[in-house]
């Protein structure tokens, strides 16, 4: 808000700025101090003695004779089996974004397009499937996949996470497509298209952003699930967060919690750059059901 | 549209919402009904040369054998709604029976599990709710305050929390607090007290939940609010401050007043939200002192010996009711919204 008249006072100035950089420190500082120990022995990072040795690497010195070290990486990766956990979580990502992109496009598009009451019923009944806790989803899936036998293999995870994803991208696309004229449709529906056609080469072509953007939601709700696939995967098919967890239980292991924080650091990096590259994209998703009621 | 071609389209995700959310609810119903099947026991006498006993042994063979033939369990009606686990109705009614005081019922029914659990999680709700709104809105304020060129590295600083899991959130901010870790560490050196620990006392460990609940949700605020923020009229804004108006007025007349309907909307969304908390428990291995109704259910089906699926279900249903209370008054407005504009 620059308002040619606002003037403002220094001490303002002064305040906000210093507000301002106290809470990016909040907010930054643990994912800064957390892939700094990262390169650390459990020694330092978590250390009995003197918080300072996170600083100095003092342990990790006389462990390991450098200062940085990727001992807990290449532990986790290779003796921990992360890589298998990240080729789930790229598997399960890829099918989950895709599958549910198609179906929440043509979902949507209906959805925007129609005028009658029950299109407005869906949407409600979609706000209210948003609100359900995925635990308790959870529990209702988990007898009948036991008894049906597919309990534990990926595709099953990838329908369950499509399906707990798409109010959300239905209500998401919906907003975007409410903001293509309808003219552009039925001049092509009147030029003899199919309304698949329509979608198709007309609508398809100018809603790229929008796709883009509930493209980027579907992942990171897929890459950040815990609850689906901690319960729904057996432990050969965990994917990154479950496997992350599964660090955390076992204690008998030295090397076990660096694992944790090692891998952390590793399943968050893609997503940082991720957000860094399609910031534009995320803000205007979040705020397209919300400024525009 | 016509319906033949809105069938079509829609049919894929409403076929996969229906499969996936609507029949898994229908499904915990049902399963809340149930309950796991007792094992059937056999008195088995044993003879040997100082004499016969008699002991009790589990029969695998007809237990395993009713399992196959009913695998859902026996049937409970309302039996696990009620038992102590859930509602506790028999030992809520013993309680007001024998307390003195309404703090002493209250601090005993407190401690059954189901209460615990509410208690915690919309304890977690109220708080962090209007905090988050709160958080939120300075930090747009703030940042729409800020100079155009370098606002954009700032936003993406502001959304970090928001991005990762809740478990990595909490995973980062408990490897900090813990003990051994540098805030964890630093604190017990201003305190002066070598064996302060946030996960030995109940109270700090609620503390430490919520701010990470208050970390976690204020960029989503934030965002929501920043973007308002730039739909705010120029306008009435410099015409009040041609009339005096003070900052604080400002806000409060004009900004406030425009961004409201966007208010309801982070409110409702993060209220929906935190009552589903469950991963930071995990994160911070709170178990011991905080558990929230999603964690019961988590806790249930990871149960080591028997997957405690009806106890399960039946917890399910009644946050499933818990989101209708809180779902309800926004679904009124909508559908009061929807008669008038049609």
């Amino acid at each position: 808000m620059d308002y040619g008249l606002d003037k403002k006072s220094n001490s303002l100035k002064t305040f906000n700025t210093l507000f301002i950089v106290i809470w990016l420190l909040i907010a930054c500082f643990p994912f800064i101090w957390t892939f700094w120990g990262s390169f650390k022995v459990r020694a330092d990072f978590f250390s009995r003695a003197d918080w300072w040795y996170a600083i100095t690497a003092f342990n990790t010195l006389i462990e390991t004779g450098v200062r940085f070290t990727t001992e807990a990486y290449s532990g986790a990766w290779f003796e921990g089996e992360f890589w298998k956990a990240s080729r789930n979580t790229i598997i399960v990502t890829i099918s989950v974004v895709s599958i549910s992109l198609f179906l929440g496009t043509l979902g949507a598009y209906a959805l925007s397009r129609s005028t009658k009451n029950y299109a407005f019923w869906i949407l409600i009944i979609a706000l209210i499937f948003r609100a359900m806790p995925h635990i308790t989803l959870v529990s209702g899936y988990l007898f009948p996949f036991f008894q049906l036998q597919i309990w534990g293999i990926l595709p099953t995870t990838i329908v369950v996470l499509v399906a707990i994803n798409q109010p959300f991208t239905l209500w998401l696309l919906y907003s975007f497509f409410k903001t293509v004229p309808k003219e552009l449709d039925e001049s092509a529906l009147i030029d003899g298209c199919s309304y698949f056609q329509t979608f198709r080469h007309i609508i398809m072509p100018v809603m790229w952003p929008g796709v883009i953007t509930a493209g980027l939601f579907s992942l990171m709700l897929a890459y950040n699930d815990f609850t689906v696939t901690a319960l729904l995967l057996n432990q050969e098919n965990h994917t990154m967060v479950p496997k992350i967890q599964s660090y955390l239980g076992t204690n008998q292991h030295e090397g076990n919690l660096m694992w944790a924080v090692s891998s952390v650091v590793s399943a968050t990096a893609p997503l940082f750059l991720l957000v860094m590259f399609f910031q534009r994209q995320i803000i205007s998703g979040l705020t397209a059901g919300a400024v525009k009621g | 549209m016509p319906n033949r071609s809105f069938f079509w389209f829609f049919l894929p995700a409403g076929l996969a919402m229906i499969l996936f959310i609507g029949l898994p609810i229908i499904s915990t119903g049902i399963q809340s009904f149930y309950a796991q099947h007792d094992q059937i026991l056999v008195k088995v006498k044993k003879c040997d040369p100082f004499g016969c006993k008699v002991s009790v042994v589990v029969d695998q063979e007809a237990t395993s054998k009713i399992k196959g033939e009913k695998p859902l369990g026996k049937f409970n009606g309302f039996g696990t709604y009620v038992d102590r686990n859930h509602l506790a109705t028999n030992q809520v009614s013993e309680f007001w029976g024998e307390s003195k005081s309404i703090g002493e019922f209250v601090n005993k029914v407190g401690n059954l599990p189901f209460y615990k659990a509410l208690v915690f999680t919309l304890t977690y709700c109220v708080i962090v709710t209007p905090c988050v709104l709160l958080l939120g809105f300075i930090i747009a304020l703030s940042l729409n305050a800020v100079s155009r060129k370098i606002r954009g590295p700032l936003i993406f600083g502001t959304i970090l929390p928001m991005i990762v899991t809740p478990l990595v959130g909490s995973l980062v901010l408990f490897w900090m607090i813990d003990a051994e870790g540098i805030i964890g560490a630093n604190l017990q050196i201003m305190m002066n007290d070598p064996y302060l620990s946030v996960k030995s006392s109940k109270s700090l460990t609620w503390i430490t939940i919520i701010i990470y609940g208050i970390w976690h949700h204020s960029p989503f605020a934030f965002v929501v609010f920043y973007a308002a923020l730039q739909t705010v009229p120029q306008e009435p804004l410099e015409a009040s401050i041609i009339d005096g108006a003070s900052r604080f007025q400002r806000v409060k007349h004009i900004v406030l007043p425009h961004i409201y309907p966007v208010v309801t909307f982070v409110a409702l969304i993060s209220l929906m939200d935190n009552f589903r908390v469950f991963e930071p428990i995990i994160g911070f291995s709170a178990e011991g002192s905080a558990q929230s109704l999603s964690w019961l259910i988590y806790d249930n089906l990871v149960n080591e010996e028997v997957i405690l699926f009806g106890s399960a279900a039946a917890t399910s249903i009644m946050t499933i009711i818990g989101i209708s209370i809180i779902l309800a008054p926004v679904l009124i407005r909508t559908w009061r919204e929807f008669r008038t504009n049609r």
